[in-house]
Parts: structure tokens; sequence; C-alpha cells
């Protein structure tokens, strides 16, 4: 029988067991792309609080934009040089627009392959996925950067300040059509998403009702975006009358404001909505799906759940000393909790890139080598089901809110094959373009994690503890050394000899002898479905 | 009389000749001068099962050479099997078998076992991975090739795999490793051409039942999840289980024998209907430096437990493919990447060595011993090895062309040169194409008598331009040039060669016409 959902009974008390390779490893690839050998050692040599302080504190927030990849004899762009960034020069060219679509995906999927030794990849994600906007029905490329980089600016700031933003954000506004929102054609997308997705949620019974869904929408009429691409607030759109509110905000009424004032009715229905404590229970439910488990049940939910909940909403909806207090704690820290997400796709491809520590061209002295590579693992995420910037809808990846299933909707009959496919791909022939090629280096990242790559014992039990985060049983990583490393011999001297003969005589053959077996090893972990968990 | 038939008079009228107490019948109608202009690529039913001895089998404490036995006991004294203990082959008496193989002894004189003898190839790497590696991919010893013999086979047999794999047609796994990992053999020019049922997103579990215990955690439980839909996932998993499960009878295997228990899973496989044409299982623990034998009872110790395993496993799989009913479909070869020393070392064991017999069985090998015992000098040293009487990859040859019935063009892009074929398997399994008086499209070289003892007259055919003949002694090496010309025009031509001066054993016959090359192996007796 396998084992059932037991969730941990710990609680946010700080966590204050051993700091070891396997604590670190769990918090990185929780809240990075993979845990990085590099970044595990890193961190070993500071504490907990340290490491937290660091991950949430990025040094640097700036970043080079993405590139006009895309101008060919055929494809012309009046304004942007090839090479040089687009996000300045607004267009309703359709056609340019969706090469910057294209461009932009293969910039992001370069930030989170170069992510620096912050959470802040993993938290712009996790907002993208929050707001859930599709950047193919934004369409204007200018206003997905803009909304993407709203996100990446305020992924470690203050949760209602950036639902602010993004109510009058010109790509939400098209997403959900709040900038065709008027007096006299109310459109009520955004007012009810803002309550139901991003804000109230729907875990509770009691909740909004219809009515606040038709009110919110009167509140928001009038911005409007102009054909200067900027947003602005039309008062003569604007709906002046009294919004009623429901007995669930407690018979709220938001006086109606004429003129310019009307655009501050916008604060005022925020600030109706974060009087709700469950604005901030629905938030830290999704935080706790995105970086623990799925599951949450009455323990959880006594246990974690309400405590973080009151600290988001005495912290005024600042959102760090929530990932604090639940990435400290003796709860995050779980054995119950280890090992148990299955990674997302980007968790998976790029996860791997980074373990690796595959290099990919610097795009800023080769766009073209890094976009074309980049726009490979880009290709990839689409066939694992993770269009980067493309959730199915506005709720976001199903994988985090879809009961019963939840990260178990990642993996399926289609996309099994292909993660292992891509992993075999890296490992084997890796992807070229150009002089570029990224590939797993297998002699350098053996000799990078292992202190002594001669050992087959050491080899294969370093290689299984780094790369995997369930054990192992010993005589299954014994048989493997033997069979794979020593091809069915019973002494490990045939793979120190082996290994040693390269290093000392790098010959072809040599070099063949120790890496074949070595992409044969990789190639078998990993593809154990031990490897789709982190 | 015509020339054609004179041979077949002379064969028939060919007695065998006794070379070390052995008969040596070499123009059986299934001789290569008979027999090279096979029914290109007919499509059989055949499997092949490739059983890998892994670690350096002791050929020589295998196959005995009893003919040889005072030389092979002073080579190896703390090792020798007693000359009354080991075991007679019927017909044979020049060689025997280690005394642990008794099941496999039955099978011999069942006419199941051909026993080739010392295989292997020129300049032996001794390294256990890089022999391993050339074995596996058909390699000579200093060219590197990243693709494996038989992946290249199926690669010609069923081209773009995997993209349109499985199929109506094919609706099963090309090759199958058992209870292993890919290995080289099967890599083909893209993928691993081979599925190795132990693989972790596969199903060696429903056949087998183990598996890395689930952590008693949610990492357990979302692991579970992702391993049923890993079972689900592979394309032919239902098709193997289905054929594993059709099968609820089969003979008794010895119990505690790993290779027994692989070999029962393959003949499930064949019996419930598989069109897998390859099946790899694997056996190891030959690297056998110290303390092979028990120091009071050679006939004892690890390398006899070895040996007996795999010959009790070897005759129990035979019997139960016979009670299958599949007997008739499926080929059997032995290998280890090495033998081992002819000088045994002072811990009681022997250490890596070159040339070693094989083992192929089935129902349609042609039973007997192939080729002659290998040569052991009365005062040997410790760095005295078996010279090689049969390249593997002629071993290869014979198999491609003889059981899966390959053109022989074909097998030249398999395997890269033209190897001879050894008469190893019965002609009746691809059929004997007419011969012609003439040397005919595929064959370049011919020599009759075979074997010889003085005069043997040779026929080659040339397409102009650079010719040259060269006589090769077993390892290779040339030993004389019999002519080195440009003839005015393309033709056929003869020379006779005066062979009386030569010691006895085998020979190659080599001929280079511009680019081209053709071998055949000569006996002088």
């Amino acid at each position: 029988m396998p084992p059932s959902i037991v969730t941990s009974k710990l609680d946010l008390t700080p966590y204050k067991g051993i700091w070891d390779f396997a604590a670190v490893k769990h918090l990185l690839q929780r809240t990075m792309f993979g845990a990085a050998n590099s970044d595990i050692q890193y961190f070993l040599t500071k504490d907990l609080k340290t490491t937290i302080d660091e991950l949430l504190n990025p040094i640097n927030n700036s970043v080079n934009p993405p590139l006009n990849d895309y101008t060919t004899t055929t494809v012309l762009d009046p304004n942007v040089k090839i090479g040089t960034t687009w996000i300045n020069d607004p267009t309703n060219d359709g056609t340019l627009n969706s090469y910057r679509r294209a461009s932009f995906k293969k910039w992001w999927v370069g930030q989170m392959i170069n992510q620096d030794r912050s959470i802040k990849e993993k938290m712009s994600l996790f907002w993208a996925n929050h707001f859930g906007t599709e950047v193919a029905t934004i369409s204007i490329s200018h206003y997905v950067y803009q909304h993407h980089s709203l996100l990446r600016n305020f992924c470690l700031g203050n949760f209602k300040q950036l639902v602010k933003l993004v109510t009058v954000d010109a790509g939400m506004l098209r997403y959900l059509n709040g900038y065709l929102n008027t007096n006299t054609s109310p459109d009520e997308n955004y007012g009810r998403e803002l309550q139901e997705l991003f804000t109230i949620g729907k875990d509770t019974e009691i909740r909004y009702t219809e009515d606040d869904v038709k009110a919110a929408a009167k509140v928001l009429t009038g911005w409007r975006i102009n054909s200067s691409f900027q947003v602005y607030f039309d008062a003569t759109k604007h709906d002046t009358s009294n919004k009623q509110f429901s007995t669930f905000y407690n018979n709220k009424t938001i006086t109606g404001k004429t003129g310019s004032n009307g655009q501050l009715e916008t604060d005022d229905l925020l600030d109706m909505i974060f009087s709700k404590t469950e604005a901030a229970k629905y938030i830290c439910r999704k935080i706790y799906r995105w970086f623990v488990f799925y599951q949450i049940d009455a323990d959880v939910e006594k246990n974690i759940i309400t405590p973080l909940s009151s600290l988001f909403i005495q912290s005024n909806f600042e959102i760090k000393p929530v990932l604090k207090a639940l990435l400290s704690s003796e709860h995050f820290f779980d054995v119950q909790n280890r090992g148990a997400q299955i990674k997302s796709p980007m968790d998976h491809a790029i996860g791997c890139i980074r373990q690796f520590n595959i290099t990919f061209p610097d795009a800023n002295n080769n766009y073209v080598d890094a976009y074309s590579l980049f726009n490979s693992i880009v290709s990839q995420l689409i066939s694992f089901g993770q269009d980067p910037g493309e959730p199915p809808n506005v709720a976001g990846w199903q994988a985090y809110y879809q009961t019963p299933d939840f990260y178990e909707l990642w993996i399926n009959a289609d996309t099994l094959p292909k993660r292992n496919k891509l992993t075999d791909l890296l490992v084997n022939t890796g992807y070229t373009k150009n002089t570029s090629k990224v590939i797993i280096d297998s002699i350098k990242f053996v000799k990078e994690i292992c202190a002594d790559p001669s050992d087959p014992n050491l080899l294969v039990n370093t290689l299984f503890s780094y790369l995997l985060s369930t054990d192992v049983l010993d005589t299954t990583k014994q048989n493997l050394k033997k069979q794979i490393l020593l091809s069915g011999q019973a002494s490990d001297y045939y793979w120190t000899e082996a290994w040693n003969s390269y290093q000392t005589s790098p010959t072809t053959i040599n070099l063949n002898i120790v890496t074949s077996r070595l992409k044969a090893l990789l190639k078998y972990i990993l593809n154990t479905p031990d490897y789709q968990l982190a | 009389m015509k020339r054609r038939k004179f041979f077949r008079n002379s064969l028939a009228l060919l007695a065998p000749t006794i070379i070390q107490g052995n008969p040596i019948y070499l123009l059986n109608d299934n001789h290569p001068l008979f027999n090279t202009n096979l029914l290109a690529n007919v499509t059989n039913d055949n499997v092949l099962v490739i059983v890998q001895l892994s670690g350096g089998n002791d050929g020589l404490n295998t196959v005995i050479p009893i003919s040889e036995y005072s030389n092979y006991y002073n080579a190896r004294k703390n090792i020798a099997v007693p000359e009354n203990a080991i075991l007679k082959l019927n017909g044979y008496e020049g060689t025997g078998l280690n005394p642990a193989m008794s099941s496999l002894q039955s099978l011999f004189n069942d006419g199941k076992i051909n026993v080739v003898q010392s295989v292997g190839y020129a300049k032996t790497n001794f390294s256990h991975f890089r022999a391993t590696d050339i074995w596996m991919s058909g390699s000579d010893s200093d060219q590197y090739l990243n693709t494996g013999w038989a992946g290249r086979f199926l690669d010609q047999k069923y081209p773009n795999y995997p993209d349109q794999y499985p199929s109506d047609a094919n609706p099963d796994p090309l090759a199958i490793q058992i209870g292993s990992i890919s290995t080289l053999t099967c890599q083909g020019p893209v993928v691993n051409m081979g599925l190795s049922i132990s693989d972790p997103s596969s199903f060696y579990n429903l056949l087998d039942g183990s598996a890395d215990p689930l952590p008693n955690t949610n990492a357990g439980y979302e692991l579970s999840f992702i391993r049923t839909i890993a079972k689900q996932t592979n394309k032919y998993a239902a098709r193997i289980k289905t054929a594993s499960d059709s099968v609820t009878q089969q003979a008794t295997y010895p119990t505690g024998n790993s290779l027994a228990n692989q070999l029962k899973i393959v003949a499930r496989l064949i019996k419930g209907g598989l069109q897998t044409k390859i099946y790899l299982v694997s056996y190891g623990g030959f690297d056998t430096h110290a303390n092979q034998v028990t120091s009071t009872d050679t006939t004892k110790g690890t390398h006899a437990n070895l040996l007996g395993n795999v010959s009790n496993a070897i005759k129990a799989f035979q019997d139960d493919l016979a009670g299958l009913g599949v007997e008739d479909r499926v080929l059997g070869m032995t290998f280890s990447e090495f033998g081992r020393r002819i000088k045994s070392n002072a811990s009681g064991g022997t250490d890596h060595g070159a040339a070693a017999p094989l083992f192929l069985f089935g129902k349609k090998v042609n039973g007997g011993v192939t080729g002659i015992n290998p040569l052991i000098p009365s005062s040997v040293t410790s760095s005295d090895n078996i010279n090689y009487q049969y390249d593997f990859r002629s071993v290869y040859n014979s198999i491609l062309q003889n059981w899966f019935c390959v053109s022989e063009s074909n097998q030249f892009e398999i395997l890269l040169k033209k190897y001879p074929i050894i008469p190893v398997i019965n002609s009746s399994v691809c059929g004997v194409a007419n011969t012609t008086d003439e040397l005919d499209k595929n064959t370049h070289i011919k020599n009759y008598p075979n074997p010889f003892s003085g005069i043997t007259h040779i026929e080659y055919k040339t397409n102009g331009g650079h010719t040259r003949l060269e006589l090769l002694n077993m390892v290779g090496n040339p030993i004389q040039v019999l002519l080195d010309f440009t003839p005015y025009t393309a033709g056929i031509f003869s020379i006779n060669f005066n062979g009386s001066a030569l010691m006895p054993g085998i020979y190659y016959l080599s001929l280079q016409n511009e680019a081209d090359r053709h071998v055949i192996s000569i006996v002088k007796i």
C-alpha cells in the first residue's frame, strides 16, 4: 500500500534542526529553480536566518530588458535596431507584437536560468500565476513587459499596493476588459476576478455576492487606455452613483465621486476588500501551496494559515515577513514536506539546467545564440504544459488550485516521457546554436560536486543525494555502481583506474570510457520517478 | 567434370580431417564458398539471445584442450582441472568441458552447441571497459564506435526508430535487455534500440516485483503516483505484460541462479509472442584474479560455480524452449570481453588475457567444435596469451547472414568490413543459393583443396587496378605476399600456392583490390 498524505503537525516555530546539505537543498529548490551545488555550498557556510535574509533581499533588482532578436530581411522593425530593446517602442503592429511576445518569453526564461541567489524569480512567477494574465491575450508586447515588470518589481513588496497597481495596469485592463468598463456599459470581468481570484478567493462558504461583483465593477468604471499606450482615468465614463455592498462587506457603501476624484473609489474598494481577513488567508494558502505542499487540512489551517495571515495583516500586507516566517519554520523543514512537490515544468527544465551548471551564452554579447537557445527551453516548457506567460486561464495553472490532484496534474502519460526526453537530450547531445552548445558536461560536473570522483561509491552516493530528494536503497546504488560504473565488475578499482587514466592521459578513448559511463548513470538517475520530485 | 561437381564430389568423399583429435569438416554444405549468395534479407522470426559473461571468462578452464593437456597442466598447475575429470564431447576427443558443465555437455552431445574456439581480435585491449566496448560496438582495437553492432543491425532493419514505433507492423520492442541497464550493444545512431526492462520508467517490477520501498512521507505518496504513471506510460508495457502473463507453464529452472532467472523471462516473452529480435542477459563475476578454484579440488570453486550456473541456466532455457515449442526460432551466443592469461598466477587465479572460446546454442546450430585447440607453449611465461583464430565479428557476421538472413552488402554496413562466415548455423535457416561454376558476384576468392597439406589452388576475382593477395597468420599478421600486381583487365585469375612449409593451423587469404578487401580462412593440415 502506498503511503497516504499526512500533513505536518508542526507550526511556525523557527526551525532549529540541523542545517545540513539536505536542509539547504530543500530550502533552495523551493525558493529557486533547482538547488545548484554552488548555492548550497554558499549557504552551508551561513545559518538559516542569514540565508533567509539573503534570499528575501536581492542585491540587484535591475534587469537587461528583452531584445529585438527577430529582425530579418522579411521581418522589419522600423524603430528598433536588431540586438536592442523594444520595450520603449510601443506598437500596434500585430506581426511585430507577436515577435516581441516571443522575444519576451525567451528573455524571461533567460532570467530564470541566470537567476541570482534569491527568491525573486520564484516570486515573480508566483505573481504571474496569481494574476493569471495571458501574454497572447494582452497581445500588445509593450503592455506585456510593463505588466511583467510590475510583478517583478513588487514581487517582494506590499501586496495591497501591488493589487492597486495591477488593477490600473494596462496589461490587466486589456486582459480583463477593464478598459471597456464604463458607466453606460459596465463590464464585470475584473470586478469579479479581483475578488474571486486575486484577493478574497472562493475558499469560504460565506463570501461576496453577485451584487458585490456588480458594485465593484461600477467602482472601477472609467479606467481607459489612450492611443499613446497610457492608462488614464476618464471621469465621463465613471459611474458616479453610490455603490452598495453586501453584509459580507458589512453593508459598506462606497460613495460615488465625480471628476478625477472618481478614481479614488478604487482605493476605497481595495480598503474594503483588504479589511476582510479572507484576503490575507487566501494569499497565505496560495503561498503555502507554492512553497510547501498542496494539502491544507484543519491542522495546517490552524497552525500555519491563521497565524501567517495575522502576521500578513499586522505587517500591512508586506510579503516578506510572511515568507520569512513560513520558510524559517519547522513546519517547512518537516520531513513530511521534503521532496513532496512534483516539479513544475519550469522547476524540472530550469532546475536541471541550474543543477548541472549548464552555461548559456550571455545575451548581452551574443543575443543570437542566447535567444535561440532560450527558445529551445521555451518550446520544452510549452510541451510540458507551462508556456511562460500563458497560463490556461486567469486562475493560473491548475496544479496550484485544482483539487484533489494539484501538482500531480503536471505528470501524465504525455508529459512524463517528454520530461525524460529533455534530460536525456541534455545528457547526450545538448542543444547547439552556431558555436554555442548547451549540454551537461558530465566530467566537469562530477568534479564540481564530488570530492573524489575516482571513488565510485562516493560518486554514486554524491550524485543521488545531490540530484534526488528521496532516499534510495544502498543495494540500488551498489547495483547501479556495479552495472554502470564498473561495467558489471565487482572491483571498484576498475572505475578508479578508468577515471585516473583519463586524468593522466585524456585521450579520446579514455574520455569516452569515462563519459559513456557517467552519461549512462546520469540518464538513469534523471529518468527515475524520484527526479520528478523536489 | 564441371568444377561445381568436383566440389560436391570432393565434399562427399572428403572424410573428416582429424586435427588435435578433433574432426574438422570444413567443406560442409554450409561453407561460405557454397553459401555466399544468400537469399537477400529473408524475413524470419528468428531471435538472438546474447549472454554476456562479464569480467573476462577463463576460456582455458572452460573448454579444456585435452590434446594439449601436458602443456595446459604445466601452465597452470595450481588451477588445472585433472585430465580424468574433464567432461568429454562426443566426436571431439581432443577437447572437453569443465567438470561443472555437465548440462552443457549433454546439450553438446545432443548437437545443440557449437563451441567456437579462440574468438578475439587483433591487439586485445586488457581493460574491462574498453574491451567490453569493443565487443559491444564491434570496433577494431584502436577504433572508436559509439553505436553497437546489434544497434546498427536493428537500425538498418527498422529505420526511424523510435519515431514511428510501436506500430501495427512492429508492436514490440526491437530488443530487450533483462535486468540491467542499457548497454552499447543495442545503441543505434540516435537512440538505444533496446528496452531495458529494469529501467525505472519501465516495468521490470511487473515481472519481478522488486522496487525501492516508498518513503513513508508525502514524497512517498507522490512517488507512488509517478511510478504508476511511468508504468502506464511505457509504450510497450501492455504488450510485454500480456506476453509474459500468457505463459503459465514453464520448465523448471535452477534456483539461486540469476542468469537462469533472466533466461526464464526471455523464454516467457518469446513464447508469449513478442516479435523482439534480440534479448540481452548478463551474468558477472568472471574476473577471477584470485582463488578461482578451491586449492584442494580444482574442479570446485568460484569459477566452477559460475560455469555451473551458466551451464545449468542454458540447459534449462533450452529445455524450456523445446517444451514451449519455440526452439527452432532461438539462437543463443555467449561472450566475454576477453579470456584470461594462459599461465595462472600465484593467487590461484588468472589475469586478463586475450582470445577465448564462446558458445553458440540452439536447435539450429551446427553442433560441434569450430576451430582448433589453442596452442599452449611447453614453457609458458606470464605474458603469453592465446591468439585468436576467429575474429569476433566473424561470429557476428555468421549470425547476421546465416541466422537473420542479412544480405552480404547489408552486413557490410553493419560490421563496416567483410568478415568470413563461420559455418556454425544450419544452412536450412536462410537457405542456400545456387552456386555457379564461376566466382559469383559476392565471392571474390576461394581455394581448393581446403584443408590442404601441400598445394592449394586459389581463384580470385579482380575488378582491375591494384591487386594484392596475401597470406595472413591466425592473428591477422601478413606472412607472405602471394602476388601484387595491376592486371590489364578485370577478371578471374588463379594461382597455385604451395603451403607445405606452413605449420598446421588456420590462416587467412586476404585479397586487396584497390579499396576493397576480401578475406577467407584456410586450414593447413
